[in-house]
């Protein structure tokens, strides 16, 4: 199975050990997910103001390189896999606008002049619903090393599941993180705050927003018991992991738990090397946890 | 005693509003001064290598205003031409030493380039044919080498930043792609190295001791035979 994929530029940059471990995972599964030729960002929220035709260019130029794919034969569903959350929603969102949209489209050709017209046919998938449509006996089948005994507890967050219409799974009881950690042989851990809002940019102009709505969250982590938390969000994987000292600074009894990517945990149970795995990457360190499980060599 | 028996290739353009007819194989720069207008500022290589000369244009019953090199394009039957010989951008001065390549270095110098649209504006303004946006984006995501190399042929002309919508000034990230890449990507150039090295340890002193030794006809034969020789 061969699909371009589009990567956005958080997976290039702050989340590194996201895409590798989505890549090697990927492999493992046999599916070649190919990087978009020529991808540009997404637009991000800008792209999703009702009224605005200028901030569509951005998503939609990259649909076009799908279609250019398929018309160069390197490629032949008209899909496109994303795994940043926010690029998902994105450009899965303004695909469905401006398809609903006839007039919007027809601005969006004209000033885009030199690009080829958009098919409207190109579907935009998670990498989550790329692996639910694979089948969770498939993933069990690629297990090497089941997570036996390791309490995870996955956070949503908010992308994935609003605006309810385009929520990847059920957005008052999603099953899909926690159906594929079972597959890899995992304990889930259910919380009540799993897609609650983290604090998202609040983190950038007032930290402790976001370190109380984190706390939150991380605290019932610890409080059921769990090992550790997933997520599938960069922003997420920020504000829950790389800023629990701002949690530290407001509640000093905070005991730190570690937060992994959900592909980072496939490609452990995968049997992965360290670069697949890339949990050095992740602040708190998670690597003493999996060893006291027996998961990972002591080092 | 210009052309006065080619009138039948002579063509109008308007330059800053004043109708001129000139004739119609010369470049926009030519034609200019062939109607009188003097370049002080605007032009210097005249070989389409400095960017000195860009140039906005439109023609006569089209919405679209396009960009040039006046000293490349030839002029069209009902041209309105202006000179756009100066472009006000914030240039940031930085040590490259202290840089490192990734998008940090893009972001922390030039911030303003997170605003881009993606609406390729700048690709269809630059008369040397660069995929303008495609090396912005790259540069967005840190990838240093794609937007060093896709902006290879950049030559700072400017009709890129003029029209960008997000007031971001591509040539400016193109440099300092280059700078990066050239420093961290590429790294030292070891011939160039061994060069000094060999010109340091006196290996051409006798040869530059002839050459000042020679008299001006005698250095005019040796320039003008320089090809046989080598
Ligand atoms: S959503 Fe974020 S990661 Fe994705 S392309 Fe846009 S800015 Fe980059
Ligand atoms: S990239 Fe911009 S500055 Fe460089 S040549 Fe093209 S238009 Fe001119
Ligand atoms: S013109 Fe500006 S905003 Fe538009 S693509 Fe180019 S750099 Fe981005
Ligand atoms: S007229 Fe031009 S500049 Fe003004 S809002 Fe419309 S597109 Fe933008
Ligand atoms: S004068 Fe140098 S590019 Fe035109």
């Amino acid at each position: 199975m061969r699909l371009p994929y589009y990567p956005g530029c958080t997976l290039k940059t702050d989340a590194q050990n996201f895409e590798t471990s989505t890549l090697e995972a990927a492999k493992t599964l046999d599916i070649e997910l190919v990087e978009l030729p020529r991808w540009n960002c997404c637009g991000t929220v800008h792209a999703l103001a009702k009224d605005d035709v200028i901030h569509y260019l951005a998503p939609i130029r990259n649909l076009i390189r799908v279609d250019e794919m398929i018309a160069n034969g390197e490629i032949e569903d008209g899909k496109l896999v994303t795994q940043c959350v926010m690029c998902w929603n994105t450009i899965k969102r303004a695909n469905t606008a401006a398809l609903e949209d006839p007039d919007k489209m027809e601005k969006i050709r004209g000033i885009m002049e030199k690009e080829p017209e958009y098919s409207g046919k190109v579907e935009v998938l998670h990498f989550l619903e790329l692996l639910k449509e694979k089948g969770w006996e498939t993933i069990t089948g690629a297990v090497k090393l089941p997570l036996e005994g390791l309490k995870v507890a996955p956070y949503y967050g908010c992308l994935l599941l609003r605006p309810r219409e385009f929520a990847l799974d059920d957005p008052d009881n999603p099953r899909i993180i926690e159906d594929l950690l079972e597959a890899l042989g995992a304990e889930v851990v259910d919380l009540a705050y799993k897609s609650k809002c983290c604090g998202a940019y609040h983190a950038v102009h007032m930290k402790e927003v976001s370190a109380e709505l984190s706390h939150k969250i991380l605290s019932q982590a610890n409080e059921m018991g769990a090992d550790m938390v997933v997520t599938a969000c960069p922003l997420c994987e920020f504000n829950l992991g790389k800023r629990q000292h701002e949690i530290k600074k407001l509640h000093p009894e905070f005991s730190s738990i570690p937060v992994v990517y959900y592909t980072q945990l496939m490609a452990l149970a995968f049997g992965l090397n360290e670069e697949a795995t890339a949990f050095e990457e992740n602040t708190p360190d998670p690597r003493p946890l999996l060893a006291e499980k027996g998961l990972i060599m002591e080092r | 005693m210009i052309m006065e028996n080619n009138e039948s290739n002579m063509v109008t353009i308007h330059v800053m509003g004043k109708s001129h007819e000139v004739p119609g194989d010369l470049t926009i720069m030519k034609a200019m001064e062939y109607a009188g207008h003097q370049f002080r500022r605007g032009s210097g290589c005249r070989g389409g290598y400095c960017g000195a000369c860009a140039t906005i244009y439109r023609t006569k019953g089209s919405y679209k205003l396009l960009g040039a090199l006046a000293c490349q394009k030839m002029v069209e039957d009902d041209m309105y031409i202006a000179q756009i010989p100066f472009s006000p951008a914030e240039k940031k001065s930085y040590d490259i030493n202290d840089l490192r390549a990734d998008a940090n270095a893009f972001m922390v110098h030039y911030p303003e380039i997170s605003r881009c649209l993606s609406c390729n504006t700048c690709t269809k303004a630059c008369p040397q044919d660069i995929m303008v946006m495609d090396y912005v984006q790259a540069a967005l995501r840190g990838d240093v080498s794609e937007a060093a190399k896709l902006s290879f042929d950049c030559i700072s002309c400017g009709l890129c930043a003029i029209r960008c919508p997000a007031e971001i000034v591509p040539y400016n990230i193109a440099q300092l792609a280059r700078r990066l890449y050239s420093k961290y990507v590429d790294g030292p150039a070891e011939h160039v190295l061994e060069k000094l090295k060999e010109v340091e340890e006196g290996k051409f002193d006798a040869e530059i001791a002839e050459l000042q030794s020679l008299d001006r006809e005698a250095l005019k034969e040796r320039y003008e035979t320089r090809e046989k020789r080598l």
